[in-house]
């Protein structure tokens, strides 16, 4: 079975010590320094090590990209609040194109496991969940094992730490969703506010952080926040990322890399270019939620500034390569049916939107919409887009329209064709969408 | 299976919390949640079976009908899509004689086509039975199903 390909740039952080080989058990973790940081931080005041996530400005590796020490100082103190504080991971990594936090509880499992009691410790929490995803069956398996040694050797003190598996969900991976589904109900998002540091789990204050940004943190503070935060693209995006490159690179793999690289050194580079001799149409950055980015865009740097201001987000750290075999309107097509397929029915833009969407991609891609149907698109996108309590329909609405927008004459090509101009030569053609298992709706 | 769900349940602060696992194990019990599973886990977590019912049918790893005794499932999102992986979901259609979710006739093998699996850089991912195989190609299949049958 080939495994997934790891690399790096100096410096590595979340990887360290786990680039040749996973770090599994705790010996060799603490060969390299392992839990240190943890008995420091707990020699230090929970202020002191929130503020140095804050100096840091480590922010949220899950999409966000929210400063990590500021959300953690919106958990009141113990004094202040007469409930449990809960620290929720978020490992429920689900989003296309995402595996990294898959590798990262693959590799370096204890590294994980001391930054949620690193962080426990600044928001003085004495419960600690981590929600990973129901599918990842071996990365669960190693997580156990680890916390197992970790509770053996006396690592977790009077703080409780449960793995919790998910089952199947993509809406899980949103924070009020998950809580929801933690809680044992469907994992439906809540309205915010109240936010989840006021009331989150039970209803009590909680911290919720991907497991990126959890792993991270014992590595801001052996490095200390201020070296810390001259890595990568400071002010605002510092530190590595994990990159999940993927699609039609020659060298697709895990590489974690300062935040600031250009999306083309990533694919060109290190990815080895576009494999089989073919040329780039576009590339899928942040996730399949966000805007697509074209080739006149590579210049552009992996941090959240410089892809802001093309309208582009950093989202989870995807890179996926999409080269010129592929029809951009299947492409389109097929992220749409992933979200109709994932949106949890709740907000009437997103349930309804979503399969509106499927439906008018289906029909310009058989050639039986009319140019009308194009801007009939743009305007559903536009009725989705911030109108629901989460960003699930956003998610789909986005990348559509940047579809429809950035390659117009591919989408104008199919209506006047009559249908896919690629024919069977496209690499997407008669791409299979599951429909809902449980109640076999097809739009 | 009652106290082995209780025992998990205290390590929530609300059993209620326990209500996935719970389901996990039923449905490994019973091979799908049936009304007896459902009716199972509602006793051992206080609720009923009818929001058992509810719950379970939120999720997309929860079976609510009977399935084979091996399960197959490809990724189809556009991470695997761009590297052929309709080609291996066809060569599995082929191979055991059905389409993605149904179940050989013998009761063997259920093929399902799932969202994004999380292995992007190893395309197609193809879970055998929960456990994920990394870059499968329609030669790999033939080899997947003699296994399936054999094992």
């Amino acid at each position: 079975m080939a495994e997934t390909t790891i690399g790096f740039e100096p410096p590595a952080l979340v990887l360290a010590g786990a680039i040749e080989h996973p770090l599994t058990d705790i010996t060799s973790y603490r060969a390299v320094g392992g839990y240190a940081q943890l008995e420091r931080a707990r020699a230090m005041s929970p202020h002191d090590v929130t503020d140095q996530l804050i100096q840091s400005n480590l922010r949220g590796r899950g999409g966000a990209f929210f400063p990590t020490g500021r959300k953690a100082s919106f958990i009141p103190t113990p004094d202040k609040v007469a409930k449990p504080i809960y620290l929720t991971v978020n490992a429920d990594e689900s989003e296309p194109g995402t595996f990294k936090d898959r590798e990262i509880m693959r590799r370096v499992p204890h590294r994980l496991i001391e930054g949620c009691l690193i962080a426990a410790h600044a928001i003085q929490s004495k419960h600690v969940f981590i929600y990973i995803r129901g599918e990842y069956s071996t990365e669960y398996d190693v997580l156990a094992a680890a916390l197992e040694e970790a509770r053996g050797a006396g690592l977790l003190g009077d703080v409780e730490l449960t793995i919790h598996r998910g089952a199947g969900a993509y809406i899980c991976g949103e924070e009020t969703a998950l809580l929801e589904s933690l809680e044992g109900k469907r994992g439906q998002p809540r309205s915010k506010p109240p936010f989840p540091a006021i009331q989150g789990l039970y209803a009590s204050p909680t911290l919720i952080n991907n497991v990126e940004t959890i792993t991270n943190v014992p590595k801001v503070l052996e490095l200390g926040p201020q070296e810390y935060a001259q890595i990568g693209a400071p002010p605002d995006s510092t530190g590595t990322r994990v990159f999940c490159l993927s699609g039609n690179v020659v060298r697709p793999g895990a590489y974690e890399t300062p935040h600031g690289i250009t999306v083309r050194h990533l694919i060109e580079d290190i990815g080895g270019g576009i494999a089989n001799g073919r040329t780039l149409k576009a590339v899928m950055v942040g996730g399949s939620s966000f805007p697509v980015m074209t080739p006149d865009e590579l210049d552009t740097k992996l941090d959240a500034d410089s892809l802001g201001e093309r309208g582009l987000f950093i989202g989870s750290g995807v890179i996926t390569a999409i080269d010129d075999q592929a029809c951009i309107v299947q492409f389109a097509l097929r992220v749409a049916q992933f979200y109709m397929h994932e949106s949890c029915g709740k907000c009437t833009p997103c349930r309804v939107g979503t399969r509106w969407l499927v439906q008018i991609l289906r029909a310009v891609e058989d050639g039986s919409a009319s140019e009308n149907d194009l801007e009939v698109l743009l305007d559903v996108c536009d009725r989705i887009i911030g109108k629901c309590l989460c960003v699930l329909g956003d998610s789909a609405a986005m990348p559509v329209a940047s579809c429809v927008t950035k390659f117009r004459d591919e989408f104008r090509a199919h209506l006047e064709h009559g249908g896919c101009p690629f024919g069977e030569d496209s690499s997407l053609a008669h791409l299979f969408a599951p429909v809902d298992q449980h109640a076999q709706v097809t739009a | 299976m009652i106290d082995e769900i209780r025992e998990i349940a205290k390590q929530y602060p609300e059993s209620k919390s326990a209500i996935l696992p719970a389901l996990r194990i039923a449905q490994e019990q019973y091979g799908w949640l049936s009304r007896e599973a459902f009716e199972q886990v509602a006793e051992a977590l206080d609720l009923t079976p009818a929001y058992c019912m509810s719950v379970a049918s939120f999720y997309d790893m929860f079976q609510l009908e009977p399935v084979g005794t091996h399960m197959v499932e490809v990724c189809t999102n556009v991470c695997c899509g761009l590297v052929n992986a309709q080609a291996v979901l066809e060569a599995f259609e082929r191979e055991l004689g059905v389409s993605p979710g149904s179940t050989t006739a013998d009761g063997n093998v259920t093929l399902r086509a799932v969202e994004c699996l999380g292995g992007c850089s190893t395309p197609t991912i193809v879970a055998v039975d929960r456990r994920y195989r990394q870059s499968v190609t329609p030669e790999d299949v033939p080899g997947i199903v003699a296994e399936l049958k054999h094992g």
